[in-house]
């Protein structure tokens, strides 16, 4: 089978790299060889897989070797759990530099370095929160990602962003082959949560391809530095992930998203209660001008 | 007058547009025109400082070109770092041949290519830390150094990096002032907006440094010349006649010139602008801070000469006076005689102009002096402020073009048929290979000084010596030539 490439994207602290790396695990436990790359200049998208507080990065190591031609693929892959492949492109501090530029020039490496030559069958780039620039839509571009997932909860902002990264995903898809392939949730136990995503999902035209319930072991296990399925395997969660893993691996459903418009979002919320009923009357008003009126 | 009238000129510029799609027409026709010199403001007839269309070949350069390669590139016992990849100050190095006197690599670096090189690691993670090292690096290496200036190519404004911060530090850390310049080439239409972010670090982070300080000697006579960048040596033709009639030039901005000049140019008396178009800025800014009155000048052919020298001793005594009319008597016979000489070789030949700055108007009355008359001209950069004062240079139903295109110029050309073209490297080759003789009036065609009376008489001999070249002659084989 061919190698398949997919991206996860979402909402900052949605919870994007403690899902990918327990369902890679999923993945690798069924028998599939995959590699992680992580697309994030924190560089957390592989300490559970490596129990490492953070893997060296490739833009780190090419800084302190001179320039990135003076690296080795094997400099920058570790090898984890179940045989995880890890990398993590790594980047600036905030505030300085560009962030963006770095996860242009580390998949540009591992591209030249034959990274990806090997006898893959997945890999999962974790990007950073939001698409602020055409560094972290460099996983979608052509030849990357084929697949992207969004990790998205009940939650407004989060379901917002999912929205902007279809509009995204929109973009790049008319040029190439990338396609929106589901809505993972990651639960935040919010009313009618999983109805909410599902009803999110057809409005732009994909699937929740599945519901990840809120689970404490998973927090266990990450203190851990640990996956859930490598920390205790029994674990009901342990099991969600095996789902979600076979899920995408069983997954054919690849769309062109139809992200749909601001009113349109909002009235899906607020029939599902999160949004309250615009009153025009109150926008502008000042604390001390209600309290005025109402005296 | 014109060999056209202001009818044929319109149906001219008809001609040319007619090719373009509708909207770039429109967009071009504003900035062609038919001169009216009668017109007080050129708004009325032509549009500038805008935006070029894209697809079509301009001749315009950027924000750093502006500011690295025009205003601040001349102060000489300073390092001006160009920020950023290395393409930028290595391909821009010492191309406008301003002229100074030092010891390169000693007390002057003004040909020497400074970069902070950057690779890939310092866009990721920014560039402070290597500017913070290479400004100790310089400071280091080159002792003698006065001041450092950082001048950011684009991607110093696309990472954000805090040049300020980073200067401010140096600059206590080698008591030298370091001046950071945000003149990324993406700013603006043009590298008129990177003569104005220099003007503005000057005044930010220069002028201020004498303030409160009362050391210095002053005269009455005490003058500063700005926006002369000594190409070829213009500002020193240009010095010399100043000098010779009393005045004291404390500071030249910025050709040849120096850190401390340019810190005491707030003790002048009166500024003397050459090129207002870069310079204008700054000379605004101490006539509104240090009251120091500026006035405009023009130094190219003994008519403007014999005018700006006296316009500018009546700001002065009798004294300074009767020294100008000294002054031009003492050349009278000099520029005379190279009149005599070159003038009935030039007599009736027609020019187009398209240059920068200054000079589509300044060199009209030197081609005058020598019989020849300009039938176009046009800047790159110009703002409306400029072709106001361009209307009055040229004649009636002459031809103006604001950031012409390749392809206008070269029609313009096939019409009007021109004895000689002042432009630019870039334009050179094509016209010559057309069979016309050019001038390349950037630079001077590697010849120099055109500014005073010295100057004209080379002037004089460079136009003669291109326009009269045996080698137009010969670009046809004789048996192709009809009677």
């Amino acid at each position: 089978m061919a190698m398949r490439q997919c991206a996860i994207y979402g909402k900052g602290g949605i919870g994007k790299s403690t899902t990918t790396q327990n369902l890679v695990a999923g993945l690798a436990e069924l028998g599939k060889k995959v590699m992680i790359v992580g697309c994030d200049p924190k560089a957390d998208s592989t300490r559970l897989i490596l129990h490492s507080k953070a893997q060296d990065t490739i833009m780190q190591m090419a800084a302190d070797a001179g320039s990135v031609e003076d690296l080795e693929l094997e400099d920058v892959m570790a090898v984890g759990y179940g045989g995880i492949k890890c990398v993590e492109s790594g980047g600036p501090e905030p505030g300085v530099g560009c962030a963006g530029r770095g996860v242009i020039t580390a998949i540009n490496f591992l591209e030249e370095e034959g990274a990806y030559e090997e006898d893959l069958d997945f890999v999962f780039y974790d990007v950073l929160g939001d698409v602020v620039c055409g560094g972290f839509a460099m996983p979608i571009r052509e030849n990357k990602a084929q697949e992207i997932y969004i990790v998205v909860s009940g939650e407004m902002m989060a379901m917002f962003a999912a929205n902007n990264i279809a509009k995204g995903i929109c973009k790049y898809a008319s040029s190439g082959s990338v396609r929106l392939a589901g809505l993972i949730c990651n639960s935040r136990n919010t009313a009618r949560e999983d109805e909410l995503i599902i009803e999110l999902a057809r409005q732009l035209g994909t699937q929740m391809i599945h519901f990840v319930p809120r689970d404490n072991v998973v927090q266990r296990a990450e203190i851990r530095r640990m996956t859930v399925i490598e920390y205790d395997p029994k674990a009901k969660q342990a099991d969600e992930y095996r789902a979600l893993a076979q899920k995408i691996i069983d997954n054919k459903l690849f769309v062109v998203p139809t992200p749909i418009s601001m009113d349109e979002l909002e009235d899906l919320l607020m029939k599902f209660g999160i949004l309250e009923g615009e009153d025009e009357s109150i926008v502008g008003k000042t604390a001390a001008e209600e309290a005025a009126a109402a005296a | 007058m014109s060999a056209m009238t202001r009818e044929e000129t319109q149906a001219l510029i008809q001609e040319v547009l007619e090719v373009y799609p509708e909207k770039a027409r429109k967009d071009r026709a504003k900035h062609l025109a038919v001169n009216d010199p009668t017109l007080e403001q050129s708004k009325q007839c032509i549009t500038s400082n805008r935006k070029s269309q894209p697809g079509v070949m301009t001749i315009r350069g950027c924000a750093y070109a502006g500011s690295r390669g025009v205003v601040w590139g001349p102060v000489k016992d300073m390092v001006h770092i160009s920020h950023g990849p290395v393409g930028c100050g290595a391909y821009s190095r010492g191309g406008r041949r301003n002229y100074y006197v030092g010891h390169t690599g000693v007390d002057s670096f003004a040909t020497i290519n400074f970069t902070s090189d950057f690779q890939e690691k310092d866009i990721v993670f920014g560039g402070d830390k290597k500017l913070d090292k290479l400004i100790d690096e310089i400071n280091e290496l080159f002792p003698l150094v006065k001041g450092i200036s950082v001048q950011s190519e684009c991607p110093i404004g696309l990472i954000g990096d805090d040049i300020e911060a980073v200067s401010k530090k140096k600059a206590k850390d080698i008591k030298k002032p370091v001046i950071p310049v945000r003149c990324e080439g993406f700013r603006g239409v043009s590298q008129s907006l990177g003569h104005h972010i220099a003007n503005d670090a000057l005044r930010d982070w220069v002028l201020p440094n004498r303030d409160g300080d009362s050391k210095f000697e002053s005269t009455p006579y005490d003058v500063a010349i700005l926006g002369d960048y000594n190409i070829g040596g213009d500002a020193w033709s240009n010095r010399i006649l100043l000098e010779e009639m009393g005045l004291r030039v404390v500071a030249m901005w910025t050709g040849d010139g120096t850190l401390p000049e340019l810190e005491l140019s707030s003790k002048v008396k009166l500024n003397l602008v050459m090129c207002y178009r870069s310079i204008n800025y700054i000379t605004r800014h101490m006539e509104e801070k240090y009251g120091i009155p500026w006035m405009e000048y023009n130094f190219f052919g003994p008519t403007k000469i014999a005018e700006s020298l006296r316009k500018i001793a009546a700001f002065f005594d009798e004294t300074i006076q009767a020294n100008a009319e000294k002054v031009i008597a003492k050349y009278q016979a000099e520029y005379e005689a190279v009149i005599a000489k070159y003038r009935p070789r030039l007599e009736g030949k027609k020019v187009m102009l398209y240059v920068g700055g200054l000079r589509p108007r300044h060199i009209v009355g030197a081609y005058e002096d020598l019989g020849m008359e300009v039938i176009g001209t046009g800047y790159e950069f110009a703002h409306n402020d400029d072709y106001d004062r361009t209307l009055k240079e040229m004649d009636n139903a002459t031809l103006l073009y604001d950031d012409v295109t390749g392809y206008e110029l070269e029609e313009f050309v096939k019409r009007l048929k021109p004895d000689l073209i002042g432009s630019g490297v870039k334009e050179k080759y094509i016209f010559q290979k057309m069979g016309i003789p050019f001038r390349q009036m950037h630079s001077w065609d590697y010849s120099g000084p055109y500014h005073g009376y010295d100057g004209f008489a080379i002037f004089a001999r460079d136009m003669d010596m291109t326009v009269n070249n045996p080698c137009w002659d010969k670009l046809r084989a004789p048996w192709q030539k009809t009677a």
